[in-house]
């Protein structure tokens, strides 16, 4: 992307979380943006690689992005990192002693949970972070707030030296609310200072560290309790008082407009003296925290007679329709929450999440799908779905590059029950290059017999096609060194005969070297090559139509599992032999067909050809 | 919160949901109001449910409708429309694109599609305005015109009048030339009729 003209100051814009963040980091003068794309953090890193006057990169992985931000807040100047909340399990290493060396210049840390798990493996609640690493953690609770307190976690991070953790959620990274901008003021890195008790952490110096880190701690938790932040609404309600920080800030808000509330801006370290002076508010006291119940835990150790998770759930967001009959059952003086209202609608079909048309990735499914015999370590993007309909051609997800270690675990930890399954692993090209090589290399070097698929489509699919490593472009869209995924993997020690290229399209090639090098007692690695449909280098096919005469109804299509495939008619017939059948006959999308041609393959009656052969012209059928 | 007005707009990935709900922002915004919108699209570029929450007023706080509180329904897909009808106030209206977008589960016989998901919406007393915005857009010559008919559908539905949504509508499309704006202009304006015919008693 190219740099924009940014909107000048005073501007009133309609911007979601992750682009109001992005403007304030660029205001504040940051020199060095650093992240690895994830659902919902993506669009801050994306958003900054417009603005002109900074350097932003894509790294690798979160670890490596936050360290790209240490090393230039060393050199004295703003940085900043971005990531999801499971990115920063991956960072935290780097974290746990950045805490320790403090910072020079201001680094703030953005990290987004995916409260509700709309594409994320698990949920976590990013807040701990601040106690784990005694590091303040601000959170947003709309747009303006977002663009303010990155702003200000700027001016924090340089008054105390410490790395500031911006917790955001969903709901606030992609809601769009308005927001007023500044200017860019322009902030001069003082330059590296050479102190080896400083930067260097070997034991005796991190000795030194740990009681200024928490006299830092102390310091900030007096900040906390004068930090207009951290606000007290008085409120004319007095039946019940609330303690609550970002979006649910605002939900708590809709369902009790008049209750006394303690607002929490600054969610670590705990302003103890203005919660104590709630609790004299209001009969009772409710902390409404999204995920887990620190604050609650914390007050309760504190003395504080609190509610929380003892009426509101452990799990998900915590809207107005969720917040409001939970406490109003704590006001009733229910002891135990009431079961969920039934459903009022009847139950609908769901539409899970597919891979698109022409998908390379469709291809490795449905040839897996045709092998058997087989456990697939899986790992994390598009490539997950193949654990669906009608794949089901994949057995565990857990984290980023997991699917290489646990391939070699189940490799060696079968027993005589798992002796003739065929071990695979799944990986996608930025995942084998964020965590995935070092997998692979544990592998080859303890002599796995593994077998793994390397889906190289050129980008991050999942998160809507970011530049990496494996299509030579950077964050900028400019030219970039190009990795050699072949020249890589036999410098991790896999045999050059072992290594093979392949066209996920062409399915008879395909299955051949999957079912040949499983058999081989070796580690083997199969590079698919097609582009991802949603970047640059993929160019459309001519579509395909299903010519309605020749259908035998076989239904070898349906199984390949392509969105624009749709079944038209269903019957069921008795065969000779006396076995019923179950027939689907179909027809092809031809708006969304973009001719991968994988459907074509497996037609039994050779029924499917290109849709507007040599001058014949099929009308469109609308959906 | 009584002067907030909830539009909840819901379809499938890649049908232009998020982008009419900007524009729908765009309009409420040039009216004067406070307005947040969210979504969660995390995976529903992959063929997923979205849904679109639109709220906006003198001062919004939080930026999801809750069920039973959304005072007219945008809907890109006939059986998405009946998914989230519940999420209307009682009387209030839905406006509904009657496409039937089946998803590969739904082929594969796992699932079934509703026969008639429209009639499902109305037997559930739901006021329902159903039209086939894809043939409108087609024989206005180009199904990209789509997302501008449903967004003219909705336009005489919102606290304000319809030439402020048109105007933004129009403003989106100017650099690319007076053509194009005069053929979004048009699928506003069919938009529009065919929600007026549709919601008249004798077509419902």
């Amino acid at each position: 992307m190219a740099a924009v003209m940014p909107a000048p100051a005073a501007s009133r814009l309609l911007m979601s979380g992750n682009e109001a963040v992005s403007r304030a980091v660029w205001e504040a003068g940051t020199k060095v943006a650093a992240g690895y794309p994830g659902t919902p953090a993506t669009e801050m890193l994306e958003q900054l690689s417009t603005y002109p006057d900074m350097y932003t990169e894509w790294s690798v992985n979160e670890k490596v992005s936050l360290e790209v931000a240490i090393g230039a807040s060393m050199m004295g100047s703003r940085s900043f990192s971005a990531m999801k909340h499971v990115g920063l399990n991956v960072a935290s290493d780097a974290l746990m002693t950045l805490t320790l060396t403090g910072v020079e210049g201001g680094l703030v840390i953005a990290v987004a949970d995916d409260v509700g798990m709309s594409s994320s493996q698990n949920e976590q609640d990013s807040r701990f972070w601040g106690r784990f690493a005694h590091v303040p953690i601000l959170e947003p609770a709309d747009s303006q707030e977002a663009y303010d307190m990155t702003r200000y976690a700027y001016e924090l991070s340089e008054e105390f030296q410490v790395p500031v953790i911006l917790r955001l959620t969903s709901r606030i990274c992609h809601v769009k609310g308005l927001v007023t901008v500044g200017e860019r003021v322009e902030h001069q890195p003082k330059g590296f200072s050479k102190n080896a008790e400083r930067w260097v952490m070997v034991p005796g110096h991190a000795k030194r560290r740990i009681p200024l880190m928490f006299q830092r701690e102390q310091e900030l938790k007096r900040l906390s309790d004068r930090s207009p932040l951290n606000v007290l609404e008085p409120g004319t309600d007095r039946r019940v008082a609330f303690i609550t920080s970002g979006p649910a800030y605002m939900h708590v808000r809709e369902a009790f407009p008049d209750a006394p509330l303690l607002k929490l801006g600054m969610s670590y370290p705990w302003p103890l003296e203005k919660v104590a002076a709630l609790v004299e508010m209001a009969d009772a006291v409710v902390v409404v925290e999204e995920v887990e119940p620190i604050l609650e835990t914390e007050l309760k150790a504190a003395g504080f007679a609190v509610h929380g998770k003892d009426f509101l759930p452990r799990t998900g967001e915590l809207a107005p329709e969720v917040v409001k009959p939970a406490v109003e059952r704590l006001l009733r003086k229910e002891a135990a929450p009431a079961p969920e209202s039934a459903q009022a609608l009847p139950p609908l079909f769901p539409r899970p999440p597919t891979l698109c048309a022409s998908c390379p990735h469709m291809g490795v499914y449905y040839t897996l799908s045709q092998l058997k015999n087989l456990t697939i370590s899986g790992d994390i993007g598009c490539y997950t779905l193949g654990a669906g309909h009608p794949w089901n051609s994949l057995d565990s997800t857990i984290c980023m590059g997991a699917s290489m270690g646990i391939a070699l675990g189940m490799d060696k930890g079968r027993g005589e029950a798992d002796k003739n399954k065929r071990i695979l692993a799944v990986i996608g090209d930025s995942t084998f290059m964020h965590m995935g090589m070092q997998g692979l290399l544990d592998i080859t070097w303890n002599r796995g017999n593994v077998t793994i698929l390397l889906l190289d489509n050129g980008t991050v699919g999942m998160t809507g096609g970011q530049n990496t490593p494996a299509n030579g472009r950077d964050i900028r869209g400019q030219g970039a060194p190009r990795i050699d995924f072949r020249k890589l993997i036999e410098a991790l020690g896999v045999k050059p005969e072992r290594i093979h290229e392949v066209d996920p399209y062409q399915l008879p090639v395909l299955f051949k070297t999957v079912r040949d090098e499983t058999k081989i007692d070796d580690v083997s690695v199969i590079i698919t090559n097609r582009p991802c449909v949603l970047i640059e280098e993929f160019k459309p096919f001519k579509p395909y139509v299903v010519q309605e005469d020749k259908c035998t109804g076989c239904g070898n299509c349906v199984e390949v599992g392509c969105p624009a495939i749709h079944v038209t008619r269903r019957d069921r017939v008795v065969k000779p032999s006396g076995k019923e059948v179950d027939l689907a006959f179909t027809r092809i999308d031809s708006v969304a067909c973009t001719g991968c041609g994988l459907c074509v393959q497996p037609c039994a009656p050779e029924a499917i050809v290109h849709f507007a052969p040599a001058g014949q012209v099929i009308s469109i059928q609308p959906v | 919160m009584t002067d907030t007005t909830n539009i909840l707009v819901c379809g499938i990935g890649g049908q232009g949901v998020m982008t009419a709900t900007e524009i729908l922002s765009e309009a409420a915004i040039a009216e004067g109001h406070d307005v947040k919108k969210t979504e969660v699209a995390g995976m529903s570029q992959r063929g997923g449910v979205v849904t679109s929450h639109l709220r906006f007023g003198k001062k919004v706080l939080s930026p999801q409708i809750a069920p039973g509180t959304a005072d007219v329904l945008l809907g890109f897909e006939a059986a998405e429309a009946l998914r989230w009808s519940h999420y209307l106030k009682p009387g209030a209206m839905a406006l509904v694109n009657d496409a039937r977008l089946v998803p590969p589960v739904v082929e594969l016989g796992l699932f079934k599609y509703p026969d008639d998901p429209i009639g499902d919406m109305r037997a559930r007393g739901v006021r329902t305005a159903s039209f086939d915005a894809a043939t409108i857009a087609r024989d206005l010559g180009d199904l990209r015109l789509g997302n501008t008919v449903m967004l003219g559908a909705i336009a005489d539905q919102l606290p304000f009048s319809a030439d402020v949504l048109l105007a933004c509508v129009v403003n989106r499309f100017a650099r690319k030339g007076e053509q194009v704006v005069e053929l979004n202009r048009k699928a506003f304006a069919a938009g529009r009729a065919a929600a007026a015919q549709a919601a008249t008693p004798a077509a419902a």
